[in-house]
């Protein structure tokens, strides 16, 4: 995220962070962009690490949107369902997304290639609705644009 | 490269030296960098504009910057060319070569690309002279389209760091206090409270150790102005920052930014490096006896940690959930220390204030809200953007005068303000003016300065649900009024817009919100209960179409609609054949086309592309 490159290992990740509780969220979200979730020996490390109990580690890793328990796919869609979005009718957008990727809200694509995710708001509001895939948000988005993007996504995946 | 910073005269040479090397430049393009202009392909644009600026050798006399945000999204790609200001909006790398020959090179503009007022016709060329910019008052934003976010030279040569500089050297902190007290500043995150009056408090707490913290977890749907400040112009806020520390008497600072914000958290983490190598974070900063430094911390995705006391917690690795506020986190808050927590528009008036004085910003707005106030302004409205307005500007001054107005003709039913937990004022109070105390009264709030305008095809009841909603995703579950309540409320939104209202629920509705406002923990939930009550208070026949009728009026709720054809108005042009996912429309060009009712799935899409208002919905 950001200007940094994302760190490769959990030793890498725990060195860049103080050892202590406050460092927990931020350990946890950089543990989340490396692997696309929080496997669960990972989590046991950064707990005796960090000296926090695992079941301490767990709750903060249910609480936050950002982390997640189950793999995640290639490519993260956020609809974003923020009120300028919704406005301008996200719901439908919200909907042509799942029924194009066969998954619901916060649901992986059985080829691993697409996580669905809806977002309180990505801060874009200007030019809603919204649609962000992995990191560039994509304005004024329609019911067939959102699957001309996703087809477009997944072509390029296909490329040799 | 600035040098380190050890006096106020070294700062004072160094702005010197940053306006001299500006006044020497004949020209500066500035490209808005800002989210929405990315989307629209500004980068592109912005490259465009130095490989022009390039092949005509013009590298040392213009600057070629990408700034912050310009405010005027719908616009976008937005370039202007400084120092005549003059405007052009959505612009194409192929336009560029054109623009940089003849308004940077020649000095004129461009009339064919300029601004097109959407009421007079006519062509503007400079940016202050376009009334969504002309009837704005832009004093915390004025810098946001103008310098380089990454470039603190450029910060100094705007005056940056002079108001720490008076603050350090020519003011007690008992004295900065009192003019952050009398300019009236309340916060702008939402609660409206007065800033000079927490510092006092948070100074006068017992303790070695004090923190100050800018809450940058921006949560509330449809509001980007702390997004764009920290994007446009972080130094701003480190600066307010720094004068907080030096009034309330702290060494260590937190910045908490949402994680969504990637570019924010870019640009402020090489403000602070910046800062650092300059020596206006660190040890005996310009040689005083303030010393101060800043960490940033990035949020989970929690709505709720935008709470000062969620903040706080999250900070210290814990799950965000609020506590009981009869413990003030001015003496208890971060690590049970005395913590001091504004956010970031709010930390971004205080140099304003210390420069200018605080007579000066109290001669600005109402008699309860002083300063200006940015609104992102939303939704169904042709001005999308970020407006800065003076406290007090009547809605109808910024919907329709800054906004424009309604597009495609439609009719104006609301503006919704105050994020989720605010309210939604009807047409019949335009009139009001925006300040604090003027929106509670009507029901709704301040909030952090969303405005999200309506027209007539938004269903309040939706609009209702939408946000109870939200908020029950949101709700952290530690308390039962705020948890149960947001629960049950969705509940009965539900059954409403879907056709299967009680004729009790309205005032089921209502007795919930009272107990969800009296009763929960934090303000999450104690204000939840307002999308609801607005929307029963000033829409009620909608409430009735629903529960009594089974109709939506608005055509939004989707079990109380069907799709069809109007035969008088569909001349077959076949537009909405493609859009219909699952071809159910029909028909030969230029001839009638039928929809086969029975399959659709009411996606909207055929609605949404005919221009002949010939998909019926209702």
């Amino acid at each position: 995220m950001g200007a940094c490159q994302p760190p490769r290992s959990i030793d890498e990740i725990l060195a860049r962070h103080p050892p202590e509780r406050s460092s927990l969220v931020m350990v946890l979200q950089d543990v989340q962009a490396a692997y696309g979730y929080l496997p669960v020996d990972v989590m046991e490390r950064v707990a005796d690490v960090l000296g926090v109990a695992r079941t301490h580690v767990y709750a903060v890793a249910t609480f936050y949107r950002v982390l997640s328990l189950e793999p995640r796919g290639r490519h993260l869609l956020r609809v974003c369902m923020g009120t300028a979005c919704h406005v301008r009718a996200a719901q439908r957008i919200l909907e042509a997304a799942e029924r194009r990727l066969g998954v619901g809200d916060g649901g992986t694509t059985p080829d691993r290639e697409f996580t669905l995710q809806t977002v309180g708001c990505v801060g874009a509001c200007a030019i809603g609705p919204v649609v962000q895939l992995d990191e560039t948000a994509h304005g004024h988005m329609t019911v067939p644009g959102v699957a001309a993007l996703i087809e477009g996504a997944g072509a390029a995946e296909g490329e040799p | 490269v600035t040098d380190h910073l050890a006096s106020p005269s070294d700062l004072e040479r160094a702005r010197a030296r940053a306006q001299a090397r500006r006044a020497a430049r004949r020209a500066r393009v500035t490209v808005c960098g800002g989210t929405g202009c990315q989307a629209a392909g500004c980068r592109e644009v912005a490259e465009t504009v130095r490989r022009e600026v390039a092949r005509r050798s013009l590298e040392a006399s213009v600057d070629v910057v990408v700034t912050g945000c310009h405010g005027f999204c719908e616009q976008g790609p937005i370039v202007v060319v400084r120092p005549s200001n003059v405007f052009y909006p959505r612009v194409t790398p192929a336009r560029v070569a054109d623009i940089v020959e003849r308004t940077v090179v020649r000095g004129e503009p461009v009339e064919g690309l300029l601004f097109r007022d959407p009421v007079s016709k006519k062509r503007i060329a400079r940016e202050d002279d376009i009334p969504f910019y002309s009837r704005q008052r832009r004093l915390v934003f004025a810098h946001n389209g103008t310098i380089d976010p990454e470039s603190l030279d450029d910060y100094l040569a705007v005056g940056g760091y002079g108001a720490l500089a008076k603050a350090l050297f020519e003011m007690t902190p008992e004295q900065v206090i009192e003019q952050v007290d009398r300019s009236g500043l309340r916060g702008r995150g939402g609660a409206g409270f007065p800033t000079g009056r927490k510092w006092a408090s948070c100074r006068a707490a017992p303790g070695p150790i004090r923190y100050v913290i800018c809450n940058a977890d921006e949560g509330d749907p449809g509001a980007f102005m702390d997004r764009s400040l920290l994007e446009g112009n972080p130094h701003a806020v480190l600066e307010g920052m720094l004068i907080g520390a030096r009034a309330i008497g702290s060494t260590q600072g937190w910045v908490y930014v949402r994680h969504e914000y990637p570019l924010a958290v870019r640009n402020l983490g090489i403000a602070l490096e910046q800062a650092r190598a300059a020596g206006l974070l660190g040890e005996r900063i310009l040689g005083s006896d303030l010393s101060f430094d800043v960490r940033v911390s990035r949020g989970g995705g929690a709505f709720v940690c935008g709470e000062s006391t969620a903040l706080m917690a999250s900070l210290e690795g814990r799950t965000g959930e609020p506590r009981a506020k009869y413990v003030h986190t001015v003496e208890h808050g971060l690590w049970d220390r005395p913590s001091n927590l504004n956010n970031v528009e709010t930390w971004a008036n205080v140099p304003l204030i210390v420069e200018r004085g605080a007579d000066f910003y109290a001669s600005i707005g109402t008699q309860g809200s002083k300063g200006t106030k940015i609104f992102s302004l939303v939704g169904k409205i042709h001005n999308t953007g970020l407006v800065e307005v003076p406290m007090g500007t009547t809605l109808r001054d910024v919907v329709f005068g800054i906004g424009g107005g309604i597009p495609k003709k439609k009719r104006f039913k609301a503006v919704q303000t105050g994020g989720p937990s605010g309210g939604c004022l009807p047409e019949k109070l335009l009139e009001l003016p925006v300040d604090f105390d003027r929106l509670t009264e009507a029901g709704s709030m301040m909030g952090s300065g969303g405005m999200i305008v309506m027209d007539e095809d938004t269903c309040m009841v939706d609009v209702a649900r939408y946000f109870v909603r939200f908020l029950a995703d949101e709700s952290c579950g530690k308390c039962v009024p705020c948890r149960e309540g947001l629960r049950t409320v969705l509940a009965v939104l539900e059954r409403i817009t879907r056709g299967r209202g009680r004729a009790d629920d309205i005032d089921l509705l209502e007795q919930v919100g009272a107990w969800m406002t009296q009763a929960s923990l934090c303000a999450l939930g104690g204000s939840a209960a307002n999308p609801v009550s607005s929307t029963i208070r000033y829409f009620r026949d909608e409430y009735d179409a629903h529960i009594r009728d089974r109709r939506c009026p608005a055509g939004v709720c989707k079990d109380l609609v069907t799709y069809g054809i109007d035969p008088e108005r569909c001349n077959g042009c076949g537009l909405c054949v493609p859009v219909c996912a699952d071809g159910l429309i029909r028909g030969e060009r230029k001839k009638l086309h039928t929809l086969e009712a029975e399959r659709c799935v009411k996606c909207g899409a055929c609605y949404a592309v005919c221009n002949r208002g010939a998909i019926l919905r209702g």
